[in-house]
């Protein structure tokens, strides 16, 4: 049984079709990339599977489990976590604070009152270990709004990394960074990788042939290829429609 | 930064004591018109507080705050009205009054954002107001005259001035230390969050929905309380202790002192009617200078005048 399996999702805005019949899957430990040139839908897909927004037609299951209705927050419950392509963090909290909420939401309810949350060992040391594997923990006490917009796109990161998801969904995650910080990225990703299943959304063509396992190919809302790097690598209808325009 | 917290931390701590003491600095200084100035002062800064809590904290701009003070008032005066007199089971009253009102308004206010928030916490808490202006049986807009004082066990009595003052005050700090927990806390975490980034927040798995209801429900039994002291203090009651121009003084307060800071309320209140107390011996014109006054505040003191202190603090290192 696959982790993510994606059956004919359909969305229009206003008659235009933004993802049109697309089908894919992801494995267990798998990367699995998505790549296509701007306005190809795939940030729509996205939304789609974690529910900000409602498909008009096609089914989501997660680990066998039909999700296609359910409300966003039940998803991230189930494991689904998502980093936005345009940075989405907690701008009145601290580092360390936004990577906190992330761990509290996956650990039972919030209808808790009266202990203060800096007294709570099993959220600071977790959210702590996390900022540094991302290499923020220098910055953990800061807030948000203090940060470089490539710290942001690591917190974006870590706070997803945070809910312990089975599938992780990042929506460019390199996008605007230096090159010393996607290099930074990649790494941290690749270490990552395997533990859980991945779909990832990048432009950078180095950075997705390193760290794939399976690719598709969207343009137009449509999945015109999908297979292992190396196919895409000689698929000629993909040179033609994206590789060719590097 | 230290010198700083001093300075912060030392006015709070100064007004406090003000606060704690002010019944014998009043006695001493003889002006026993004062004390009722102050104790009023003392119960706007507790529905102040509580709408900071759902304004401040959670990013809620209600409209109709002044509802609760309302039916706080009304949950006296009515069984007062029957010679019922008995403080706790009025301040009962009042808690489910206001509980099920926030309850059932929060539920379909919080499906909306932004300024469809700020009207339609209006136009319930109006809806209110005219329920009332239209029973004839309590008073209509005239409202009703409490004869006695809630009674309150252990022989407590809330005819002695200062008597009426203390519970106030200690509400009042009841109240703070509450919501100083709760913000503090996962449930705050949840509130605090949402208030900025709620679609964010429910991507992390959080049905923030539930929790902003109850945030709400919180701040309107807390405002009810303070309507439930508002009845006793003035003897009288009348619909427009819920008027909308009561909820939009109550938002004033809490951005004069700092929306989402604790004592911002406090330090609001206390400015807000100090002001209009001098000010309106001056000129009969004063809510014109108030009013620039009030906008100054807003668009030259980010913070209020809890984040010019600490501004202050700061800078003097
Ligand atoms: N909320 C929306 N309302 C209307 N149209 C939208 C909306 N969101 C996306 N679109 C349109 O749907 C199409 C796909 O957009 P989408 O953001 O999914 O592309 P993308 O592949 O993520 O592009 P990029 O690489 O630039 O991020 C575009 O034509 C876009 O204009
Ligand atoms: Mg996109």
């Amino acid at each position: 049984m696959a982790l993510l399996e994606v059956n004919n999702l359909h969305k229009s805005f206003g008659g235009i079709s933004a993802t049109c019949d697309v089908s894919i899957r992801v494995e267990k430990g798998e990367l699995h990339a998505i790549i296509g040139p701007n306005g190809a839908g795939k940030t729509t897909l996205i939304s789609q599977l974690t529910g900000d927004l409602e498909s008009d037609s096609g089914t989501v299951y997660l680990d066998g489990k039909n999700i296609t209705r359910l409300p966003m927050h039940k998803r991230a419950r189930l494991g689904m976590a998502r980093s936005f392509q345009i940075t989405s963090v907690i701008d009145n909290m601290s580092v360390i604070e936004n990577v906190m909420l992330s761990v509290q939401a996956q650990s039972g309810h919030s209808f808790r009152f009266w202990q203060p949350v800096s007294a709570q060992q099993e959220l600071t040391e977790t959210s702590h270990e996390i900022l540094v594997n991302v290499g923020l923990q220098s910055r953990s006490l800061h807030r948000t709004t203090e940060l470089s917009h490539g710290e942001r796109r690591q917190l974006e990161v870590a706070m997803a990394l945070a809910m312990r998801p089975k599938l992780l969904l990042l929506d460019e995650p390199m996008a605007g960074m230096g090159s010393d910080e996607s290099i930074k990225m990649i790494d941290f990703i690749s270490s990552i990788k395997g533990g859980t299943g991945i779909l990832l959304i990048e432009h950078d063509m180095d950075a997705v042939f390193k760290l794939a396992d399976r690719i598709s190919v969207l343009v137009e809302g449509n999945i015109i290829a999908s297979g292992s790097p190396e196919q895409i690598r000689d698929d000629k209808q993909v040179r033609r429609a994206y590789l060719g325009d590097e | 930064m230290i010198a700083g917290l001093k300075l912060h931390g030392g006015v709070v701590v100064a007004i406090l004591l003000l606060l704690a003491f002010a019944p014998f600095i009043i006695d001493w200084i003889d002006k026993p018109f004062y004390l009722d100035l102050v104790t009023r002062m003392v119960i706007l800064a507790i529905a102040a507080a509580s709408l900071n809590l759902i304004l401040g904290y959670g990013g809620m701009i209600s409209f109709g705050h002044a509802a609760y003070l309302g039916i706080g008032a009304y949950s006296i005066g009515i069984p007062a009205y029957y010679g019922e007199y008995d403080g706790l089971y009025q301040l009962a009253i009042t808690i489910i009054a206001c509980g099920s009102f926030s309850l059932l308004t929060g539920y379909v206010c919080l499906r909306t954002k932004g300024v469809y928030f700020i009207m339609i916490t209006l136009a319930f808490a109006q809806m209110m107001f005219f329920a009332l202006v239209s029973i004839e049986e309590y008073g209509a807009d005239d409202g009703l005259v409490i004869d006695l004082r809630s009674e309150l066990p252990f022989g407590f009595s809330l005819e002695n001035s200062v008597s009426m003052y203390y519970l106030c005050f200690f509400i009042l700090l009841f109240f703070l230390f509450i919501i100083h927990r709760l913000v503090n806390s996962r449930f705050g975490m949840v509130i605090r969050g949402s208030a900025v980034n709620d679609s964010r927040m429910q991507s992390l798995g959080f049905p923030t929905f539930r929790y902003r209801l109850l945030c709400f429900v919180i701040a309107g039994v807390m405002c009810g309380v303070a309507g439930w002291l508002l009845g006793n203090f003035t003897n009288f009651i009348s619909p427009e202790m819920m008027d909308w121009t009561r909820s939009g003084e109550l938002i004033f307060m809490v951005v004069l002192g700092g929306a989402g800071s604790l004592f911002g309320p406090v330090l609001g209140t206390a400015a807000f009617v100090l002001i209009e107390e001098v000010l309106s011996g001056f000129t009969i014109y004063w809510q014109l200078y108030f009013g620039l006054f009030l906008v100054a505040v807003v668009l030259f003191v980010r913070g209020g005048l809890d984040g010019l202190l600490s501004k202050f603090s700061r800078s003097d290192k």
